[in-house]
């Protein structure tokens, strides 16, 4: 139940990008068509489901103060926590690698339809937000790190698509020079965010 | 100053304005700014990080392998957004938990892998600090100038002193909470793009 209430808050209530803003830069730059979107949010909600509970691992085993106890009793006042970020971006990054190839060799067409995304995920922020997020929050498993990762990734999906289908139909739309095409985008994206605050407040 | 070294400084601050023109880095520009304090602290990391891993990387250009310079920068990236980060959580704390996990998220940055593949990969040091500072500067600019809209009108208040008289609050005046809920911080963005861009017409998309 707690694990489930996680889930739908990180979709709809803290939502990335309505919330924390996190992948804005790629969810401007890509927003245009519907397809490349949704592609590009599978991909993000792909990576996120694999590298929390990673992460989280790493952060109770080896980062955490004390974490390193599990080695011997001498190194219980070790801390590692000043490591965090690059030991985050660095596992991000391979991972990232990684699931690139596994894609290339074992499902040929996801790979091509994803295209230039997935190496680019490695730098959305999306994803080492959602894993500091995880740090800060001390998650006491490994399945509620995943479970807040999948649900962030959907949240994210859900953002890119909605935002991509409004601007596919805004392309009819008449609006005022300076604020085609980036300003209008910003405008209808708070909207949506004010929108998406009408579930604050909702437990299950 | 030479004419190159004023292009590489001055062009960020407006034309090609790092936040609205350029659209990089937008994640970090809006969550930080429902205060002016906390907007300015992020500015000055950022001029700083970015600005020194110009340098470094412009330093050591020729010696990366094209094939891997992408983990090259993440790695000078990290290690600076690292220093930085335990220098303000040694200084001043209480910034650094407002700003919460956005000191960290300078890594993925954009504005960062932008200039680093745009602009330090093919220059001089001494041009790619000045082309570092000014994107920093141009970048904090539009942190300020939202952070001040959001807390004067959100808050009534500037770093933190308030600056709305109480008789107006008597008077039956009240703040905007609106303004302190993140929607907004795109709003604001947007109306400065609109300001921006019907000064600048060669900038409106068609």
């Amino acid at each position: 139940m707690e694990d489930l209430n996680l889930f739908i808050r990180s979709i709809f209530i803290d939502n990335m990008i309505f919330a924390y803003f996190l992948g804005m830069c790629s969810f401007l730059a890509v927003s245009k068509n519907v397809k490349t979107s949704f592609g590009l949010g599978i991909a993000v909600l792909f990576v996120l489901i694999v590298s929390l509970p990673i992460t989280w691992a790493l952060n109770e085993y080896v980062l955490q103060p004390g974490a390193l106890s599990w080695l011997g009793p001498e190194y219980a006042s070790t801390d590692l926590s000043f490591l965090g970020l690059i030991m985050f971006i660095a596992v991000i990054a391979a991972l990232v690698q990684i699931i690139e190839m596994v894609v290339e060799k074992y499902a040929p067409s996801l790979y091509n339809s994803l295209g230039i995304f997935l190496p680019l995920i490695a730098v959305n922020c999306a994803i080492l937000g959602a894993v500091l997020f995880m740090q800060q929050r001390d998650f006491d498993s490994a399945w509620t790190a995943t479970v807040y990762g999948a649900g962030s990734g959907i949240g994210w999906l859900l953002a890119i698509t909605c935002i991509a289908a409004i601007r596919e139909k805004l392309e009819y739309s008449d609006v005022p020079a300076p604020l085609k095409g980036i300003g209008i985008t910003f405008i209808i994206t708070g909207l949506m965010g004010i929108a998406f605050m009408s579930f604050l407040g909702i437990k299950l | 100053m030479s004419k190159a070294s004023k292009i590489a400084f001055l062009n960020p601050l407006s034309k090609e304005n790092p936040v609205i023109v350029q659209v990089l880095g937008i994640c970090s520009a809006l969550a930080v700014t429902t205060k002016l304090e906390p907007a300015f602290v992020m500015t000055l990391s950022v001029v700083a990080v970015l600005a020194l891993s110009n340098v470094i990387i412009s330093l050591i250009r020729k010696t990366i392998p094209t094939s891997i310079r992408i983990i090259v920068q993440l790695v000078v990236v990290a290690a600076l957004v690292v220093m930085v980060d335990q220098v303000l959580k040694a200084y001043n704390y209480e910034v650094s938990k407002q700003l919460s996990v956005f000191i960290g998220l300078i890594i993925t940055n954009c504005i960062l892998m932008g200039r680093l593949e745009a602009f330090a990969l093919n220059n001089g040091p001494w041009l790619s600090f000045l082309d570092g500072v000014g994107n920093g500067l141009g970048y904090g600019m539009i942190l300020v100038i939202v952070a001040f809209f959001r807390e004067l009108l959100g808050s009534g208040t500037l770093f933190g002193y308030q600056v709305v008289p109480d008789s107006w609050y008597e008077m039956g005046y009240m703040n905007n909470g609106m303004m302190i809920l993140p929607p907004m911080a795109l709003i604001t963005v947007a109306c400065i793009i609109w300001v921006h861009r019907s000064r600048n017409k060669e900038l409106q998309e068609k």
